[in-house]
């Protein structure tokens, strides 16, 4: 494994580039411009965002700081459901900012992580940990939407303890470059994981969706489906890696990465990898990248919908399967209509 | 109703049809039989607008239309209807939004207002009622894991809600047990009106004891070489297509 990467907006030597081999296929110091200039604070934006019909507490980063002006919070929580909002509206200039959760034992916690930019070619680094104690259950469901131009990170390490439960859920639409990172250490003991992620690209619009499990004890299980869609001259990476320890017997890892290729000349860079150094584990990983079918579409077609219509129904009938998963009603159905209309565009 | 001249049709380098002629005036049910290889597969394609299937002469219109001027989904809009030898499976789609989407698109193109969802949800209750279909199973993906009869009920279930002028059954017997095959009938029949026309696609003869049709073509080498009332489809079953193929050579 690679040394951690923290990126420091303030020193561009921090900036991984190619070299760096867990970030070969997005090139960040070289999508971000060589000085980033921390900006000037933002008005707090009006409480709600893309997830505001679910009701919850809210705390707003409006470029990178808190009301109170401060970049960083820690907060431990005893369950509920917190909107996590990360509201950029800039045109150049960048922010780096991040949040320390703990779920405490038995607690439920749905968050709700958006990043929601306007403006053009800012640069945002967000670094966040969770911290799920015994029993404790986190529902993780991010949203990132941002201008075309912009340069984004955005990585968090999880780490859980016995009989825990996280799922995740990541919606990427791209930017110029656009990175989700999740890093799990995973204790077994019962605890389980599920690391879902739909990326919907087009334009010139690249999103890397980076996924390291580590099962470190036994008789953990994981979960994890990508699928995406790509078009027009996008590039889509994804990297995920599941690794078992020595001693992290009776493990059970499943991970697939399917994506629709919609364009000669967009991109899509897949890297599964599994590490197995137990020897009673059961881990799979699977990976296709393929085209819409001429034969479904012209079925649908036959009935009198559309062409564009009819590509957008199979696109997103393909990616409905990482919404299905996710288990909050209320959320999902945004997600849903938030994809819908995404795809809508793209396809 | 639907006119096709003279139609040649090439996949690829190969040409398929050879000069076609067929009339079916509105309010009539005609059979197409033929020996495997003969085109008939390509002719349900053709008129219904799949890529790949060139249309190097000829014309086909519908009501005066020019088809070949469409796009598969305008064509549809015009009231063609193509049932599926063997019908798509798509999944995430359930069978229910596909059939509401595939409706009002149609509405939309002709300039007609949509359909609300409790008119069109008793609609298709009555619809899938008269199929012998469980409700439930239009909630599940396009005919995902739907059997072979399943799949043709489905196929007649679009044709009721989408009431169109231009019927093309292709094989619609194959796969189907004699029970499925009698429900299937029975929809197909139901169907049949002063303004709408049928086309039947069929290597035998036992699909036109429950559907019976007006007039039976013989295609074979990608022309029609013979026509004739419904005993033609008899003599077929009894002398094969050998002889006729011969005299028409």
């Amino acid at each position: 494994m690679n040394a951690p990467v923290r990126i420091d907006l303030r020193d561009a030597s921090t900036f991984p580039t190619r070299r760096d081999e867990a970030w070969r296929y997005s090139d960040f110091r070289r999508a971000a411009p060589n000085t980033v200039a921390l900006i000037a604070a933002l008005a707090p934006p009006a409480p709600g965002g893309p997830f505001g019909d679910v009701e919850g507490e809210e705390l707003a980063f409006a470029n990178g700081r808190l009301p109170d002006g401060s970049s960083h919070v820690d907060i431990t929580s005893a369950g509920g459901v917190l909107r996590l909002r990360f509201v950029t509206d800039a045109g150049e200039g960048g922010w780096q900012a991040g949040a320390a959760v703990t779920v405490k034992a038995g607690a439920s916690l749905l968050l709700l992580e958006t990043y929601e930019g306007t403006g053009g070619g800012y640069v945002a680094s967000a670094s966040l940990s969770f911290h799920l104690e015994p029993g404790a259950t986190l529902e993780r469901i991010v949203l990132i939407d941002e201008p075309a131009e912009a340069v984004s990170a955005s990585i968090a390490k999880v780490t859980l303890s016995a009989g825990s439960s996280f799922s995740q859920t990541v919606i990427a639409t791209g930017a110029k470059l656009q990175r989700h990172e999740t890093e799990v250490v995973h204790p077994g003991q019962g605890a389980s994981l599920r690391l879902d992620s739909a990326y919907l690209l087009g334009g010139a619009r690249h999103a890397d969706l980076t996924t390291v499990v580590t099962h470190a004890g036994a008789g953990g299980e994981t979960r994890q489906i990508t699928k995406g869609v790509a078009t027009d001259t996008a590039r889509a990476v994804f990297q995920g890696k599941i690794v078992v320890a020595t001693g992290a017997d009776q493990t059970d890892a499943r991970m697939r990465h399917d994506a629709l290729l919609l364009s000669d000349r967009a991109e899509i860079d897949a890297k599964p990898e599994l590490q197995i150094n137990a020897d009673d584990v059961q881990c799979a990983h699977g990976n296709t990248v393929g085209a819409l079918d001429d034969a479904a579409l012209f079925y649908i077609r036959s009935r009198g919908v559309p062409e564009a219509e009819a590509k957008a129904l199979l696109t997103q009938a393909f990616i409905g399967e990482v919404m299905a998963r996710i288990e909050h009603e209320g959320a999902r159905e945004i997600v849903e209509a938030f994809v819908a209309a995404r795809l809508g565009s793209l396809v | 109703m639907l006119n096709i001249q003279n139609l040649h049709v090439a996949i690829g380098e190969k040409e398929i049809l050879k000069g076609l002629t067929l009339d079916v005036p509105a309010g009539e049910v005609h059979a197409i039989m033929g020996p495997n290889g003969a085109g008939k597969s390509t002719l349900s394609y053709t008129l219904a607008g799949r890529g790949g299937y060139e249309v190097t002469a000829g014309t086909a219109t519908l009501n005066g239309e020019d088809l070949f001027d469409l796009s598969a989904d305008q064509r549809a809009a015009k009231g063609v209807f193509l049932s599926f030898q063997y019908p798509l499976e798509i999944p995430g789609v359930p069978a229910i939004t596909f059939l509401r989407t595939a409706l009002n698109a149609q509405r939309k193109a002709r300039g007609e207002a949509e359909m609300g969802a409790p008119e069109f949800l008793k609609k298709v209750r009555a619809a899938a009622t008269n199929l012998k279909m469980d409700f439930d199973m239009l909630k599940r993906g396009l005919n995902v894991g739907f059997s072979g009869g399943e799949k043709k009920r489905m196929e007649i279930l679009q044709m009721a809600m989408l009431e169109p002028h231009l019927l093309i059954l292709d094989e619609t017997d194959s796969g189907l047990d004699i029970d499925a095959l009698r429900i299937v009938a029975e929809g197909v029949n139901a169907m049949r009106a002063p303004n709408r026309s049928m086309l039947v696609i069929t290597h035998y003869q036992r699909l036109l004891d429950y559907i019976k049709p007006d007039r039976v073509h013989v295609l074979a080498g990608g022309r029609i070489i013979a026509s004739g009332g419904p005993d033609l489809a008899h003599q077929l079953e009894r002398e094969g297509y050998d002889r006729l193929v011969a005299e028409a050579a």
